[in-house]
């Protein structure tokens, strides 16, 4: 019986309200809004084609991901010669548009449906090849072969690995529906992850991007869940008396920060990852709150209103005093830090408008980096270049990229959705 | 205003038969570490004495359950809670103080308190907000002398408003904390 009880509760309930089809969608806009000065020039040629392959083109997918780091410009290709191998380039037009690469393909058809994919990506100037890849793929993976391309091709202009192939997650709302997804980094290819009639918060993918952290108000009050993204199947992480929420993977994926009420007013604890063992990490008699591990799993940053007004501060993950990291304004909230350990991510109120900051943690430095008003949770890519966030446009929860710069501004849109949450996964 | 108006003229027929013998501060305090449990033993008792204006006005109910008369006190549920303030205000002690009489006298009754807070800003930390706002209607109902036990301080944060829009009037309307009973 009790082993029946255990069956429905951890396994037969998890799935009935998952759903794991893979839905391709209609595209996502991207906007890029500005541009550094200093993007590498690149001749993105489109593929040569082959009957019956997916749309849209590989280079369309390919073109969108680079424009959207902000670090790479696209030469105009139209009306210029199409070449497919590089015996075919004449690198003096080329050269002549300013290209300092150039990328050239063709996609085969094969046998059972599948594809042949094959892509250069050749130095302009010295007329050498960079990288040189064939994929052999179902239409099924059409986007992903896209996007391994173009992490191939970011990480050889520029000597940091891509984050073109990493996963997000966000909270869907669709009228009284709210969906937990897991999209492809541009937006597109999600899936849902859960289903439910009461509000999702606070998704985290855990560190090997095999799990989600999320709270839940399916019980009538904020509960903290682990979900396998592999089979669906799903624990309660806490369900403390009062609230539980806030849930954030220390590096190694063995424990988690997270908010609990249990002794009163909201507190930074922590908690292993099986759900036991939780120690109480913050001591004060305000709230403290939104807690994120530094890389190195040495700090936790949190936000606390113990001063007075909402601030970030850290405390050592072994506990100790907190120590106040951000002073420049009334209202400083969500933060998060690069991979590096470098940076900080949070939003600052300034004259009612709720922006994305970047905080040099070493200097103290700080650059506004959006121009909206209703920004949330900001989240690194898992290479520490892009972050990713919610806004609002017209009344609408978007999700929106911006690079560390400021300069290039992306919203990953799709039309009659209102998104919210963001994490950006492995 | 209309909703906070009328439970006040209510209140004003019952202020008679309060007995106040808890402190406003005590009760109204967001310090958590301060709350004495011989504290809470004391007032208690004076909390008890104070509510035989309730258990009169639920021997006028006959047999209805006066939790559900409109007419009764113990059907007003909602705490409205001023921009940033975390104090239980003077015009909703008496229903507080009813709510604590009624589960004095009905030990196994069971309440959640429901925390809310307006839409601007960090939906954690509105959590934590509305967290708050519950803290100190269950902390209102523990000095009264109503038993842990008995009570769940949880948090909606912004995720439920009870009002979508956007103007002032919206966000006071959600700045707001409910006692809801465990059988309803």
């Amino acid at each position: 019986m009790r082993s029946l009880t255990h069956l429905f509760f951890r396994v037969l309930l998890p799935l009935a309200i998952c759903l794991f089809a893979a839905r391709a969608h209609a595209a996502l806009e991207i906007q890029v809004t500005g541009g550094a000065a200093s993007r590498i020039p690149v001749a993105l040629i489109p593929f040569q084609s082959a009957p019956n392959a997916p749309t849209p083109e590989l280079t369309s997918i390919i073109g969108q991901d680079l424009l959207r780091s902000g670090q790479i410009a696209l030469v105009a290709t139209a009306g210029s010669q199409q070449p497919v191998e590089p015996a075919q380039i004449d690198y003096g037009v080329w050269r002549g548009k300013g290209a300092d690469a150039i990328v050239i393909g063709q996609v085969v058809s094969l046998p059972g449906g599948r594809f042949e994919v094959r892509f250069r990506l050749m130095d302009a100037v010295r007329q050498t090849q960079l990288a040189g890849l064939s994929f052999n793929i179902g239409p099924e993976q059409w986007r992903a072969a896209a996007h391994k391309i173009a992490d191939i091709i970011y990480e050889k202009l520029t000597g940091i690995p891509g984050m073109f192939s990493s996963r997000i997650a966000y909270v869907q709302k669709r009228g009284t529906q709210y969906e937990l997804r897991v999209a492809d980094a541009d937006g597109q290819n999600w899936q849902t992850v859960v289903r439910s009639r009461e509000p999702i918060i606070s998704p985290a993918f855990s560190p090997d991007g095999q799990r989600m952290a999320y709270v839940s108000f399916e019980n009538k009050k904020p509960i903290v869940y682990v979900q396998s993204l592999r089979d669906g199947s799903r624990r309660t992480l806490a369900a403390f008396k009062g609230s539980n929420s806030a849930p954030s993977w220390s590096p190694d994926g063995k424990r988690l920060a997270l908010t609990l009420t249990r002794d009163a007013v909201s507190q930074v604890y922590l908690i292993n990852a099986d759900g036991r063992g939780e120690t109480r990490l913050t001591r004060s008699d305000a709230i403290d709150t939104e807690p994120v591990w530094s890389p190195d799993g040495q700090w936790v940053y949190f936000t606390s209103d113990r001063g007075g007004s909402p601030q970030i501060y850290r405390v050592s993950s072994r506990g100790g005093e907190a120590r106040r990291v951000t002073f420049s304004g009334g209202y400083s909230v969500s933060p998060d830090i690069s991979p590096d350990g470098k940076y900080m991510a949070y939003v600052r109120r300034d004259e009612g408008r709720f922006r994305v900051v970047l905080h040099e943690l070493a200097t103290g430095q700080e650059r506004v980096l959006t121009d909206t008003a209703h920004d949330e949770s900001p989240s690194f890519a898992p290479n520490g270049q892009l972050l990713l966030y919610a806004t609002l446009v017209n009344g609408r929860g978007v999700l929106g990229t911006v690079s560390l710069d400021g300069r290039t501004r992306a919203k990953l849109s799709e039309s009659g959705i209102d998104a919210r949450e963001p994490d950006w996964g492995p | 205003m209309k909703r906070i108006l009328l439970p006040m003229l209510v209140l004003g027929a019952l202020a008679g038969c309060q007995t106040m013998g808890v402190d406003d501060k005590e009760a109204a305090i967001e310090d958590r570490s301060t709350a004495k449990p011989a504290a809470t033993a004391a007032d208690s008792s004076a909390a008890t004495s104070g509510t035989s204006g309730q258990s009169v006005s639920g021997a006028t109910m006959g047999q209805g359950d006066p939790r559900k008369d409109p007419a009764n006190i113990l059907s007003k549920r909602s705490v409205y809670f001023d921009f940033d303030k975390y104090v239980v205000k003077d015009e909703y002690r008496p229903m507080v103080d009813a709510h604590a009489a009624y589960l004095n006298n009905n030990r196994n009754a069971r309440v959640t308190i429901q925390g809310n807070a307006d839409e601007r800003g960090s939906r954690e930390y509105n959590l934590a907000l509305g967290q708050k706002r519950a803290e100190a209607v269950r902390k209102a109902l523990a000095v009264n002398g109503v038993q842990d036990g008995q009570m769940e301080a949880v948090s909606f944060g912004e995720e439920k408003p009870r009002s979508t829009g956007t103007t002032e009037a919206d966000y006071a309307e959600n700045r707001r904390a409910d006692i809801v009973y465990g059988d309803e």
